[in-house]
């Protein structure tokens, strides 16, 4: 699939900055992104190609300003709706329930 | 919960991640032992030392070495290192005159069980732009400087493949044991992007 995920050869992007000492994971939402990825992935519904596909799909503008893990997150609410394990309705009811939880 | 965490609303994006993990969880489609478990595997138990053993055989047996170059799957599950990420491996060796460099352009394909998960510039767009169309200058960032006639040649690993570089034996390592060669070995030195320590560096 060609988009903004095909990087090779791009011009424009600066320098590399790499982190010294970076730390595996750089929040706790990063950890638990990770997991949950790796343990739905383990239910065997859809494969590493699926898994890539539904992280490519976000919107190019979007897929550039966005971080690692939260293509991830988006790749894994893709199939995880697509393959109707949960729906939209629910995880947005979710995060409501958790956003009032948070303003208390 | 930190202070901080309550001084700011939390960003969507946990948001998200908390409701996807919580209901994941309530529906009996993730173990929360097992979540707990994937994260102390990637980020205590796998990681650049696992292949700077790998490495430091290959430095010190020429038999392990060849075994490595031919099939390196097989050769690294010797070790006892395998799993995702790293069911096909290809094993590549610098020379004085060829200089190797691993990327990812598409994504951010890596050897997990030999180098743990990738660090963030080997996931950015600036790394993976930039290492095929100008890896010369992408080394002199990292603060490798090679000789103009090196060759450098880059790997653009995929979903099926992934690439360990063999780095350069420093000098004056001569009957080193395993254990303290290892310690020479980067995790930037098995990407390609920095070369293994001297021993000036470790003493």
């Amino acid at each position: 699939m060609n988009g903004a995920h095909d990087l090779g050869g791009m011009h424009g992007f600066g320098p590399i900055n790499p982190e010294t000492d970076e730390p595996v994971f750089h929040h706790e939402w990063e950890r638990r992104a990770f997991a949950i990825t790796m343990g739905a992935g383990f239910l065997g519904q859809w494969n590493l190609d699926m898994s890539r596909f539904a992280r490519e799909c976000t919107e190019p503008a979007e897929y550039l300003s966005t971080s690692y893990y939260e293509h991830w997150l988006h790749g894994l609410e893709i199939l995880l709706i697509e393959n109707g394990l949960l729906t939209r309705e629910e995880i947005d009811q979710r995060m409501d329930e958790l956003r009032n939880q948070e303003r208390k | 919960m930190s202070k901080h965490k309550h001084e700011h609303p939390p960003s969507e994006v946990e948001l998200k991640v908390k409701a996807l993990e919580s209901l994941l969880i309530e529906k009996g489609l993730v173990d929360p032992a097992t979540l707990d478990e994937v994260i102390d595997i990637y980020e205590h138990r796998v990681g650049p030392q696992n292949g700077a053993k790998v490495v430091a055989r290959a430095w010190s047996d020429p038999d392990y070495r060849e075994r490595l170059l031919k099939d390196a799957s097989e050769a690294i599950r010797e070790l006892g290192f395998e799993g995702r990420q790293g069911e096909d491996m290809v094993v590549v060796e610098n020379t004085e005159k060829v200089h190797n460099m691993v990327v990812c352009t598409l994504c951010s394909c890596y050897p997990w069980p030999v180098l743990g998960l990738p660090p963030v510039w080997y996931k950015s767009p600036p790394y993976r732009a930039r290492a095929v169309s100008e890896p010369r200058s992408v080394l002199t960032e990292f603060g490798v400087e090679l000789d103009a006639d090196v060759e450098i040649r880059v790997w653009d690993s995929t979903a099926e493949v992934r690439y360990l570089v063999i780095p350069r034996r420093p000098k004056g390592t001569e009957g080193m044991s395993e254990t303290d060669l290892a310690k020479l070995v980067t995790r930037d030195s098995m990407i390609g992007t920095g070369l293994a320590k001297s021993m000036e560096d470790v003493q």
